[in-house]
């Protein structure tokens, strides 16, 4: 935390950081910009109460309203608290699903998917943070020691 | 330590005169004889052109009356035509339906020349006379027991909290308790009020039908053999017996945790603070065994012939919520007054996130029990439903709005939760809805569809409201607003979400 802070200070672009597990209060050091899923889960619920709104209307109301035990199946709202545990349940179906689907799209994870992992021991006990070289490398890499690194490393990236 | 401000004093005291005066202009306008009534009827008739509302009453009186009281030749005649008419009474415009009613109600009556009808009216008139003097009763009853349970509300979510460990709230453990300190003056308030409705004090009360005189008696015209059956529970000394155990039930943990709380203060250790929370888990489990039973007394009761059995929960959501969302009105008053240093806009948040879920707790356990009714459509069940949704249309639907729609819409987005005056909004909206919602589950067992929210309705929720605000604040300056030793106050001042 310390030393993204201190690299923000410093104005050195973070390309990216890789920590084990989530670290509380990362996002805001590095100043990213907060996650906007929580309005397309709304969104995508919205879709959902319209769509089983929508299916339980074409298929009691419209397509064969039949006299099932004495429900009333004259109009949509005569009969809707039936339908209300449907219309909840679609809901949350899209809501949940499509929020999930749009997660891994917008982080790129798939099945069979190459992992992206510049050190194997970032997922067990090691924080790595990159930072890109501009013709510095002699100012950066010190700098970073000074910021508490355990290890320094200069490479070349491909692709 | 708190100020009591001046400008708040006198506000809360002009509420409580205004209260007081509306109460009484609302006794005194009752009608105190079948002749008055008649006279207002005649009245409102001329007012209507054509009586049509009248005959909306009459007939909707009359199916009424047709549940309720099988004896009457006029009734036994109108129920085949009544059972008809209930496929048609799903429909949603009730205007068609009333009026299939009213027709077939004719045709009966022209075949029937023998059935009197005076005698059917003068039955009528009386029905409507007992509403009508019920009316400033309940009006008074309504807010007397909202307020009650409300601070109960906020005295279960503290036990909750102190139970719980939980981290965030130390730091509005004092305003809880300035909230709660409301609880003794309701609730001596609340019992004068049982023990004059149970004895029968004032000849116009007569809110809860399982107390008229005679009806256990097979002799009396008065006689009902469902309410017999259930006389046994349904019983003045045993109803109030209970009354007593509940009250002072809750009164002792509240002033125990208090006085706990602080004792803490001056502790060098924390026995105390184990003490209350000992003692806040043993009300926890009372609590919610003696809440159940409260509300079986003092609200289903109104209702004998009906009952069912997630009514406590319901009861509790509604009151739960409206108590979390005091806290919040409290805290955001107080914090705004520059009185709350330690609270900042996250406590605030999870008051928030508190009033929305609970608020849409409500609206399940409320779905649940309705659609649960609506589905079986079970005659002696659905009664409840059809008088409210018949003749309570606007607060029966209203309260939902209310209470769900509303706060789920403004509540559900993080940023709106940290802002004062969307919680204001909403915390009003949320309050509202759920004395309408308490409105709903009494005003139709006692005043039927004689009700308006009127001078009496209004002013007795003014005065109760004045009554809170001058307890509650005045409570709130007994004691410094920061618990000083509690082991997670810390943890409070520093909390961040």
């Amino acid at each position: 935390m310390d030393a993204v802070k201190k690299t923000r200070a410093a104005h050195h672009h973070i390309e990216e950081v890789f920590t084990p597990f989530p670290v509380h209060g990362l996002d805001k050091a590095m100043g990213l910009a907060p996650t906007r899923i929580a309005i397309c889960a709304f969104i995508y619920g919205l879709v959902g109460l319209s769509f089983g709104t929508w299916m339980m209307d074409y298929i009691m109301i419209q397509d064969w309203p039949q006299d099932i035990g004495g429900k009333p199946s004259m109009s949509y709202i005569q009969n809707m608290p039936a339908f209300v545990p449907v219309m909840f349940e679609e809901t949350v179906f899209f809501a949940a699903h499509l929020m999930v689907i749009t997660f891994y799209m917008r982080s790129r994870l798939w099945p069979f998917k190459v992992a992206e992992n510049p050190d194997v021991r970032t997922t067990d006990d090691h924080f790595l943070m990159e930072v890109s070289i501009n013709n510095n490398e002699e100012d950066l890499i010190s700098f970073l020691k000074s910021t508490g690194a355990v290890e320094v490393k200069s490479i070349e990236k491909h692709g | 330590m708190y100020t009591f401000s001046s400008k708040l004093k006198t506000f809360s005291i002009i509420l409580m005169i205004i209260g007081i005066l509306g109460i009484a202009y609302g006794f005194l306008t009752t009608p105190d004889t079948i002749q008055e009534v008649e006279a207002l009827e005649a009245k409102s008739h001329g007012e209507h052109n054509g009586g049509h509302e009248i005959a909306k009453h009459e007939a909707v009186h009359e199916v009424v009356e047709a549940v309720k009281n099988e004896t009457t030749p006029v009734v036994d005649s109108i129920k085949p035509t009544t059972e008809n008419s209930e496929v048609v009474v799903k429909d949603s415009s009730s205007h068609e339906v009333v009026s299939t009613v009213v027709a077939h109600t004719e045709i009966v009556k022209k075949e029937e020349h023998k059935v009197d009808e005076h005698a059917a009216h003068q039955k009528h008139l009386e029905h409507q006379l007992h509403q009508l003097q019920n009316k400033p009763w309940a009006a008074l009853y309504v807010p007397m027991i909202f307020i009650l349970l409300l601070s109960m509300g906020t005295l279960a979510f503290y036990a909750i909290q102190q139970v719980a460990q939980a981290g965030w709230s130390p730091v509005l453990f004092r305003v809880m308790q300035g909230i709660t300190a409301y609880l003794p003056v309701a609730s001596v308030i609340f019992f004068v009020f049982l023990v004059l409705t149970g004895l029968h004090v004032f000849e116009t009360n007569h809110l809860f039908a399982w107390m008229q005189e005679g009806i256990t008696d097979s002799k009396s015209e008065h006689y009902d053999k469902i309410i017999t059956g259930k006389s046994e529970y349904l019983n003045f000394p045993f109803w109030i017996i209970r009354a007593v155990i509940f009250l002072i039930g809750w009164n002792l943990y509240r002033h125990f945790s208090r006085k706990n709380c602080l004792a803490q203060d001056e502790a060098s250790d924390n026995t105390f603070y184990k003490k209350n929370f000992n003692i806040s888990a043993m009300f926890l489990v009372f609590f919610i065994v003696t809440e159940s039973i409260s509300s079986w007394d003092w609200i289903m009761s109104l209702d004998p012939h009906w009952s069912s059995t997630l009514f406590g929960w319901y009861v509790f959501a509604s009151f739960f919520v409206s108590g979390i969302t005091t806290i919040c009105m409290v805290t955001l008053y107080l914090k705004n007054n520059g009185y709350l240093e330690n609270v900042n806009t996250s406590h605030i948040h999870d008051l928030a996130k508190f009033m929305f879920g609970i608020s849409v707790f409500w609206t399940y356990l409320w779905f649940s029990q309705f659609m649960l009714i609506w589905y079986a459509n079970i005659p002696e069940e659905v009664t409840y439903f059809k008088t409210r949704i018949d003749v309570y249309t606007l607060p029966f639907w209203g309260a939902v709005a209310m209470n769900f729609v509303f706060p789920l819409l403004i509540l559900i987005n993080t940023d709106f939760k940290r802002i004062s005056w969307v919680l204001t909004m909403a915390g009003v909206v949320i309050l509202l809805g759920h004395y309408v919602d308490f409105f709903n589950m009494i005003m139709p067992a006692t005043v039927g569809e004689n009700w308006f929210i009127g001078i009496s309705e209004i002013c007795s929720l003014l005065f109760f409201v004045g009554l809170f605000i001058f307890v509650v604040f005045t409570a709130l300056t007994k004691s410094p607003l920061l618990p000083k030793r509690n082991p997670f106050i810390e943890e409070s001042k520093h909390f961040h979400y």
